[in-house]
């Protein structure tokens, strides 16, 4: 405890213990996480999906919900917050993950979550999300992402297709889309997911390895507006195709999809490959093992730069690294500093430098 | 020069107060030697007042005019304002120097040159035609031309430095030879360069032995006939130190912290003049201080909301083009309601502007610089020294009413120093609240009835959940509210909340008459120059009174009583009529602004001349 934290932990409140034994402590249900307040978004919205695997998985993690806050930018993933019955802060465009940066620099003992979209995190927000995941702030950062802006009704967003054609680009958009994992890797983001809205347990999986997960989590949400970008997935999530066109990554396993489980994902040079099992003499020991641990984000990157059509789009957790957090790295400087140099003494600052007496 | 001889003993004339300005190149360290000058007088117990003016070229080209960097100080056994409008001393380390300086020195100044850097080549970079040392046009001053570069080199010989290492210390030369001339001691600056230079043995001798070589110079030379006294300042009983604005308002915040037992967060980004605020506060993290380098402006009032809204004290600052740039999430505060203080250390604009110089022409930025009608309270400190009041009095204001603060400083009241009179911490009001805990009785925008305050509860707090956000909030329950008739509520309830603040903060002071010819009102760091012009017009038996604003929003609640008291008001601002534009509107008083945008602050005598104007009319 520092000179400011007398009475205290510096914040006007004390701070509940909290450990993952908690979880056998505090027993919550999904419905504990569900707010008073009338949900909002389009009938058909693949939001709700997404809001409803996030309170389901909220008692997982043992944390006390008024140990829990939702911060959000604007867009229609900024609503969430909302509709949850944690501490919630609506906040504005693409900042979110300043205040929840500090939030958590602040307050070490509170989980914090972040919801956003591809506008919100990627566009106007883009730099607090690069520099939020090279902190290795611990913060799960949840992007919406349905390639279209949705709240301002339908203008291009920077995941929609090249040439796309929105309101805002009636000849089609001129600019190349950006690839947000691809993106969330080279920030340094210790951990890096995909799911999407309407393959339910995938998505509550991928949640709750993100809530588990210690430092800033990305996690990519493929989500269907209904109303300015309908089936902007749905080549490769429908429930018909999905098991050929989708890669579902795990841990340690090699990378055979389709129906069949009969393809695979091999390397070529730098370059990825699909290849079918048994054609040409390929076997499972020819395909590409994933590692989400690896210290260097080599096959995250590759499997980063995966769509369809020319290959399955690959889901779940492409890197899950661990090092330490930008909270805890604050509090160790705070401790080594008070060390070496002993308590603040506010009396001595205040006389620092050379001081005279006048009588 | 002098045709005396050297048995001649030096006279000694006593002085009230001196000015002197060192000039030389960037990179010749006179801001250092105006600092040593500076805390040598101070702990002497003169009065002191400082202005350090420099480039925001780091290493603008050596010899250059735009590479210049001067420190004025003015030390005196008075009460003292400023840091003087005109040097009496100007000490020119090259053409340059004195090219850009020597129109600010009176006839008769003294002047002293190094001799040596007077070379064809560095008086062409400065742009003379000729040698000002021999084409006579110095001859309204007391020319002394020494050849420190020369000196200097003599006195390192034997060290082994090497000859750029031996050039970069006469300055100290300089400074030494200042010190004999004003009967100063040269020890604080000896153990300063012990404890600077303390592992690099040869450096610190070096430093040294330049330092001596200059006193020596004075003490053994018949070139200075005099030399001179000034006797420490008649000050107020208590112990004193030397402080810059930046400083105060560095250890202001840190006291704040201790005051309201809660930790200190500060989100920064650098800038011009505020940087120095992040690196003394990231030395204070034995003190659990917590500072943040964000990525971008609005990355570190955003960071500083987050922190504010976990119960800490979320601080950010930055100088005007920052400022802009955090204007929406200032707006966020307002209308989450969390307290929040956002430092402006101003300087020259628009836009980039003149980054190191001094101007006051954010006031209208922060007061309406955002979408709606978004009151915000806003304090303004008059001296460096007020810098640590004005931080511990924005915390008090930003926790009670719950709401983000303004605090203005400027680049002259950041980089300036005066004495410090030291505060005992007993002295000092606890400026506490408590978080709102009980279940019962919580609505996230009930408010206090007295102060309008909401109830402020932060994450942790059991059974408390509740969301807040930048969206129109319903009276009371902090629900999502599109009523027509609410959102008037609120914009009223803001707008009450602030001016409301005006119950609570001292009647504006007012300094001479009460009622005469002229009131002249000021705000921030015109304070001195103000005051000082005040003085002169009351010692020569005008009824002028001065009157300095330290609460902009809300203003003091008697300032119209005060305004009204006067025929005439006077309003000096270095920007073109901000205050002046707020007491126009607000009380229709025909108040005169006084306006001039120098990058420079006022002197006195501008400021008494408008005044005898205005009384003269």
């Amino acid at each position: 405890m520092s000179d400011m934290t007398d009475e205290t932990n510096g914040n006007g409140h004390e701070a509940a213990a909290l450990s993952a034994e908690n979880a056998q402590v505090i027993q919550l249900t999904r419905k504990d996480f569900v707010s008073d307040q009338e949900v909002r978004w389009c009938p058909g919205c693949g939001d709700y999906s997404i809001l409803a695997q996030t309170q389901k998985v909220m008692p997982d993690f043992g944390y006390p919900k008024e140990n829990i806050v939702f911060i959000s930018g604007i867009g229609c993933s900024g609503r969430l917050p909302y509709y949850m019955n944690t501490y919630g802060f609506h906040t504005i465009h693409g900042r979110a993950p300043t205040l929840a940066t500090g939030l958590k620099a602040a307050r070490p003992d509170l989980m914090v979550w972040v919801i956003t979209g591809d506008g919100d995190a990627l566009s106007i927000g883009g730099n607090h999300v690069l520099h939020s995941m090279r902190r290795n702030v611990d913060i799960k950062l949840v992007m919406f992402n349905n390639r279209i802006y949705g709240l301002t009704k339908g203008q291009a967003s920077p995941t929609s297709e090249f040439g796309k054609r929105t309101k805002s680009t009636p000849l089609g958009s001129v600019d190349t889309p950006i690839m947000p994992l691809t993106v969330a890797l080279a920030a340094e983001a210790s951990f890096v997911a995909r799911s999407v809205d309407t393959h339910t347990d995938h998505l509550q999986a991928t949640l709750n390895r993100a809530g588990y997960h210690h430092g800033s989590a990305f996690v990519e949400v493929l989500q269907n507006c209904n109303i300015f970008n309908d089936g902007a997935w749905r080549d490769f999530t429908d429930r018909d195709v999905r098991e050929d066109r989708m890669l579902v990554l795990e841990h340690g396993k090699p990378m055979i999809f389709g129906k069949d489980r009969d393809k695979g994902i091999r390397l070529r040079g730098l370059h990825p490959e699909v290849v079918q099992l048994g054609v040409d003499g390929v076997t499972e020991a020819d395909l590409l093992v994933h590692d989400e641990q690896a210290p260097e984000p080599y096959l995250a990157l590759v499997l980063s730069r995966m769509f369809w059509p020319e290959f399955p789009v690959p889901v779940g957790v492409l890197r899950a690294v661990s090092r330490p957090t930008h909270d805890q790295l604050i509090e160790e400087q705070i401790a080594s500093a008070t060390a070496t140099a002993g308590q603040g003494d506010l009396e001595k600052a205040l006389l620092s430098g050379e001081t005279w007496t006048v009588d | 020069m002098t045709t005396e001889t050297r048995a001649a003993e030096p006279t000694i004339r006593d002085l009230d107060r001196v000015t002197i300005r060192f000039a030389g190149d960037s990179g010749d360290g006179m801001q250092l030697t105006g600092t040593q000058f500076t805390r040598t007088a101070a702990v002497f117990g003169n009065d002191i007042s400082t202005l350090p003016d420099f480039p925001a070229e780091i290493r603008a080209p050596a010899g250059s005019l735009p590479g210049v960097s001067g420190f004025q100080i003015s030390f005196s056994s008075a009460d003292i304002h400023t840091p003087g409008d005109q040097p009496d001393v100007l000490v020119a380390m090259n053409p340059a120097a004195l090219k850009t300086n020597v129109m600010d020195l009176p006839a008769g100044g003294a002047l002293i040159v190094n001799s040596d850097a007077f070379t064809q080549q560095n008086l062409n970079k400065a742009a003379y035609a000729s040698n000002p040392l021999t084409d006579g046009s110095l001859k309204a001053y007391s020319v002394f031309e020494i050849p420190i570069s020369t000196l200097n080199a003599r006195a390192l010989e034997g060290l082994g430095m090497t000859a750029k290492q031996v050039d970069l210390t006469k300055n100290f030369f300089a400074l030494g030879l200042m010190f004999w001339l004003y009967e100063r001691s040269m020890e604080p600056t000896l153990r300063w360069i012990d404890d600077k230079f303390g592992k690099r043995p040869e450096i610190a001798e070096g430093n040294k032995r330049a330092l001596k070589a200059g006193y020596a110079f004075g003490e053994t030379t018949e070139i200075f006939h005099t030399h001179y006294r000034v006797a420490p300042a008649k000050l107020p009983p208590g112990t004193y130190r030397n402080i810059t604005g930046n400083e105060a308002t560095a250890l202001g915040f840190l006291t704040a912290s201790k005051l309201a037992h809660r930790q200190l967060f500060y989100g920064s980004y650098p800038i011009t003049p505020a940087s120095d605020i992040l690196h003394q506060l990231s030395g204070y993290k034995n003190f659990g201080v917590k500072t943040f380098q964000a990525e971008d402006e609005i990355a570190a009032i955003g960071a500083a909301i987050g922190a504010s809204y976990g119960g800490a004290l979320g601080l950010t600052a930055s100088s005007g083009p920052g400022i802009a740039l955090k204007s929406e999430a200032l707006g966020l505060a307002i209308m989450v309601e969390l307290p929040l203080v956002v430092v402006d250390v101003q300087r020259a604009g628009p836009s980039t502007g003149m980054p190191t110089k001094n101007e006051q022409a954010d006031l209208l930025q922060v007061m309406f610089g955002r979408n709606s009608d978004s009151p915000v309270p806003i304090v303004a400190p008059a001296t460096p020294a007020e810098c640590f009041d004005y931080a511990i009095e924005a915390w008090r204001l930003a926790l009670k009413y719950v709401t983000p603060v303004v605090y203005l400083s400027d680049a002259f009241l950041a980089t300036g120093a005066e004495p410090w009179h030291v505060p005992s911490l007993a002295e000092l009001p606890d400026i506490g609240v408590e978080n709102w805990k009980d279940k019962a009785t919580f609505q996230p925008y009930d408010r206090d009835p007295e102060t309008l305050a909401r109830k402020w509860a932060v994450p942790g707090t059991p059974g408390l959940e509740h969301r807040i956000g930048g969206l129109e909030k319903a009276d009371i329950t902090g629900n999502v509210s599109y009523d027509p008739d609410n959102h008037h509520r609120m914009q009223m309830l803001r707008q009450d909340k602030v001016a409301g603040i005006a119950k609570d903060i001292p009647e504006l002071a007012v300094y001479g008459p009460e009622r005469g010819d002229l009131l002249i009102l000021g705000w921030g760091s015109t304070y001195g120059a103000i005051r000082s012009a005040v003085e002169r017009l009351q010692a020569d038996g005008r009824g002028v009174a001065h009157a300095h604003v330290r609460h902009l929003n809300p203003f003091p609640r008697n300032i119209e009583t005060v305004l009204r008291s006067y025929r005439r008001v006077l309003i000096p601002e270095v920007n073109l009529g901000q205050l002046s534009m707020l007491i126009r509107a607000r009380y229709l008083i025909d108040a005169v602004g006084y306006n001039r945008v120098r990058g420079k602050p006022f002197r006195i005598a501008e400021i008494e001349a408008e005044a005898v104007r205005l009384l003269n009319e």
